[in-house]
């Protein structure tokens, strides 16, 4: 059922309150947005600088793994609570999705 | 509380999307069927790893993609993602106007990008006979980028339908987990674009 989060009887009052929280939400929102931002750019000029392979592709896959991160705990609200059973959803695709990889690029080869 | 009762923002529960047994449902079954989708993309991610290499005469991965076309592409996707943040934001503060112009933005910047795709397969079609027929490469690499493609095309359809479904209704308890679950689709065909721009397009220049 409904779910207030402050103790207050006066509905005028807790509408100030959440009204409060998602706007400090949003602003994470955001940082998140921003951030994203600058690693997909440092991602490109890794690419487009020419580094060693050695030293770009485990660095480029590295910055997606901190994407995805933010995307998963603050776009879609995962760092929320009641986020338990969506988790394990989540990562037991992600554990079928690396033996997968895994298996593709070093036990299969043509 | 009755889904469909009339709300005011007094009213309006502050996780709308999980309000009703009906709502919660649908959260947790759309988390289910995103840990199958990763699967599912897995799938494709390592059947193209696997296979990039086998070009059979054709143009190679490292002098087909152009980097800006690419970046173009995610960017587009990316500040997507972060408007139908700003969607979720007016919909917890029950400001369901504001939330269909940011859900409206959303959908143009989602069918740029499709557009961008579009664009991007016909070049290498017709400027360097890189087919789906053409190789394994080629196969791999529209099964994956394609399979993508057609879930920004469903993404668009429904958040559209949703859109003109409810233009009249407003923001009740019954629409709310709606809205909220195509809104965490949005961001999961964000999440698989950033390991494709990784993976495909910029693993593909490192030579």
């Amino acid at each position: 059922m409904v779910t207030n989060h402050s103790n207050s009887t006066n509905p005028k009052v807790d509408i100030a309150y959440r009204r409060k929280k998602n706007a400090e939400d949003m602003k994470h929102q955001v940082i998140t947005f921003i951030m994203t931002l600058f690693l997909t750019l440092v991602a490109f000029f890794a690419v487009a600088y020419d580094y060693s392979a050695w030293f770009t592709i485990p660095f480029i896959i590295l910055l997606a793994v901190i994407q995805l991160i933010f995307q998963l705990y603050y776009f879609m609200h995962m760092s929320h609570k009641g986020h338990e059973i969506p988790a394990l959803f989540l990562y037991s695709g992600v554990v079928v999705a690396a033996v997968t990889i895994l298996a593709f690029t070093t036990i299969i080869w043509w | 509380m009755h889904v469909e009762e009339k709300l005011t923002a007094e009213t309006f529960p502050a996780s709308p999307e999980r309000a009703t047994l009906e709502g919660k449902n649908k959260f947790l079954g759309f988390w289910l069927f995103l840990g199958g989708e990763t699967v599912l993309f897995a799938s494709l991610f390592a059947t193209y790893l696997a296979l990039r290499d086998q070009v059979n005469g054709g143009t190679p991965a490292s002098e087909l993609f152009e980097l800006p076309i690419v970046f173009v592409a995610t960017m587009l996707l990316l500040t997507s993602s972060l408007t139908s943040v700003y969607a979720m934001y007016h919909m917890k503060n029950f400001d369901f106007k504001k939330m269909q112009i940011w859900l409206g933005v959303t959908v143009l910047l989602g069918l740029a990008f499709l557009l961008l795709e579009i664009y991007e397969f016909y070049h290498y079609v017709h400027h360097y006979d890189h087919k789906i027929t053409s190789s394994a490469f080629g196969s791999a690499f529209y099964t994956l980028v394609g399979t993508h493609g057609a879930h920004v095309t469903f993404g668009l359809f429904w958040i559209v339908t949703l859109m003109i479904r409810n233009s009249k209704r407003g923001l009740d308890l019954y629409n709310a987990p709606k809205f909220y679950i195509a809104s965490l689709y949005w961001h999961f065909i964000d999440v698989v674009w950033i390991f494709i721009f990784t993976v495909v397009y910029l693993m593909g220049m490192v030579v």
